[in-house]
């Protein structure tokens, strides 16, 4: 690769770090709103509390019902900080996995709209048992009996990210970026050097794009302009309905055995004797 | 009930002091060894004969993988599985080959975790061992398949999993890769465990990140080594993001119990004993319903 390939690259991914985190682009109640109907809105993990960093409930897209999850950032800074800006408690990721199985049960496909830079790191998220909740919803949703899709809206941030997005398929928005770490925290860690965060950029390999071509995701959902998020609304919807009608057909164990493969096969070694 | 021959020499050095800043014992003589906890100067034969805990305080020295086995495991029984997979820098992350030999050396392994076939107490088990000398146990993808192929051949065997964890989460240099392996290894275990089968986690120090909110949480039941720091984010990570000092003691094994995310904490000369007797409790009616 020349030298002005590579800067192409770092400029082009760390553009789309800066979209997946604009502000004003839609958040996950835009998409419930405009491609949801009949929305009910359902609070609590039943346990400890009702966490706003993640929305989530039961709608119909056109005639079918389904159960919609969703990190939400809030829009405008008083909602955004109710919701912690998206980044999600231990409760959140707890109600999640509740509705989640409530839907197994009522046989609803789940839609998972994913929007965070990450799981909260706080005193309160790690005596509530953040790495327990997020391992036990990877682990419930890898065999919820129930079509399952995720949607990466905005950032997809690590393992906060992930509690949301074992599915049966996972689609990004072209703007969206899913990443083990923040280009920042990498490069922080690894040059010591925050501002190096574009280069990081480039080697995670963290757009929709790169993230198709490794097949992490299923689908790339054009953007357009950031103005209007008609289209993509639109387009979402049509697939979802399809891609949901289509896996309710298929028998249980089918569905869990492409899921579980879907994960299997993911991975990158050589292997000797 | 530890057996000498055990104690074999081995064939890496311990590491006697914590990542990153490493200091040198203070004596000279390297059959001795200073405790970080309470500093005071120790026998290295004496350390040894009480499975690497200082006697003094009950630190529980950094231990390698292999070490940890022969310690764990009944004389001659371990079988090794897929030791053969090697890592590969597909991002060709800059740096990233460098790292992974150094890791290599300083480890004698070729990766982050050993897995096999073994007894304990005479109970046949399926064991994985993350390894802190190999960039302090982060998960790529070989520990992900590693852990994953160990759990499918425990699930076909109709084996429970002894799983001890050390990591300092996902290793960034396989980005997105890493990553999926959270979700990778936590199938095969739910597979395992829905197939009627015993997984018991230890807790090692440190356990973060990825690894706990993976496998290391997903456990039947879950042991801690006393003191060992277990978190999603580690206590660094979370000091800057609150910017403020953290209470002593938080994040630590006897946190997480006080919590009720641990079932026991079990010191590591007592672990062989402890496992032996959840093995015996399982062997009707949970070793594999059939
Ligand atoms: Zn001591």
């Amino acid at each position: 690769m020349t030298e002005s390939q590579a800067t192409a690259e770092k400029e082009e991914s760390y553009s789309r770090v800066q979209a997946a985190r604009a502000k004003g682009r839609p958040t996950s109640q835009n998409f419930i709103e405009q491609i949801t109907e009949d929305f009910l809105e359902l609070h609590g993990d039943r346990c400890y509390a009702d966490d706003g960093a993640i929305i989530g409930g039961i709608a119909r897209i056109y005639d079918l019902p389904v159960t919609v999850i969703g990190i939400e950032k809030g829009r405008g800074l008083q909602e955004s900080i109710r919701r912690n800006f998206g980044a999600a408690h231990p409760e959140g990721y707890r109600k999640a996995l509740r509705l989640m199985k409530q839907a197994e049960k009522f046989h609803r496909p789940v839609l998972c709209l994913v929007d965070t830079s990450g799981a909260y790191c706080g005193i309160g998220a790690e005596e509530r048992g953040q790495g327990q909740a997020i391992a036990e919803n990877i682990m419930e949703m890898m065999t919820l009996k129930t079509p399952i899709i995720s949607l990466l809206i905005g950032e997809g941030g690590s393992g906060g990210a992930l509690a949301l997005a074992v599915a049966d398929q996972v689609w990004m928005l072209e703007n969206a970026i899913y990443s083990v770490i923040s280009p920042e925290g990498c490069a922080s860690i690894l040059w010591k050097d925050a501002k190096k965060m574009q280069e990081a950029a480039r080697y995670l390999k963290l757009t929709a794009r790169d993230l198709l071509a490794l097949g992490v995701v299923e689908q790339v959902i054009a953007e357009g302009s950031p103005k209007d998020f008609s289209s993509v609304y639109n387009t979402v919807k049509a697939m979802l309905y399809q891609q949901f009608t289509q896996a309710l057909k298929k028998p249980t164990e089918v569905l869990l055995a492409e899921r579980y493969q879907r994960f299997r096969r993911i991975g990158s070694f050589r292997e000797t004797d | 009930m530890l057996k000498k021959s055990l104690f074999r020499k081995p064939k890496n050095e311990l590491e006697y002091q914590g990542e990153g800043k490493v200091q040198r014992p203070s004596v000279p003589d390297d059959l001795y060894v200073s405790c970080p906890e309470c500093k005071q100067t120790l026998l290295k034969a004496e350390v040894e004969e009480h499975c690497f805990i200082c006697p003094k305080c009950n630190y529980h020295f950094k231990l390698q993988a292999r070490r940890r086995i022969r310690l764990l495991v009944d004389n001659n029984s371990f079988q090794e599985l897929n030791a053969g997979l090697q890592p590969v820098n597909w991002l060709e992350f800059p740096g990233y080959e460098e790292k992974l030999t150094a890791a290599q050396q300083k480890s004698g392994e070729p990766e982050g975790v050993i897995c096999g076939a073994a007894q304990i107490g005479g109970y046949p088990v399926a064991l994985f061992v993350m390894d802190p000398a190999f960039i302090l146990g982060s998960m790529g993808t070989v520990v992900g398949e590693k852990i994953t192929r160990l759990f499918e051949y425990a699930t076909q065997q109709r084996l429970p999993v002894i799983g001890y964890t050390v990591s300092g989460g996902a290793r960034m240099q396989e980005g997105i890769l890493s990553l999926m392996q959270m979700a990778k290894t936590s199938g095969a275990v739910k597979l395992h465990s829905d197939a009627g089968l015993l997984y018991v986690t230890v807790l090692t120090n440190p356990t973060t990140g990825g690894v706990t909110a993976s496998f290391a949480m997903e456990g039947d039941i879950i042991l801690a080594e006393p003191r060992a720091v277990v978190a999603f984010a580690g206590p660094r990570v979370i000091e800057q993001t609150i910017r403020q000092k953290l209470p002593n003691g938080f994040q630590r094994a006897e946190f997480l119990l006080e919590k009720g995310f641990v079932d026991a904490i079990v010191s590591r000369n007592s672990q062989r004993e402890y496992l032996t007797t959840v093995l015996r409790l399982h062997q009707k009616g949970g070793a594999g319903r059939d």
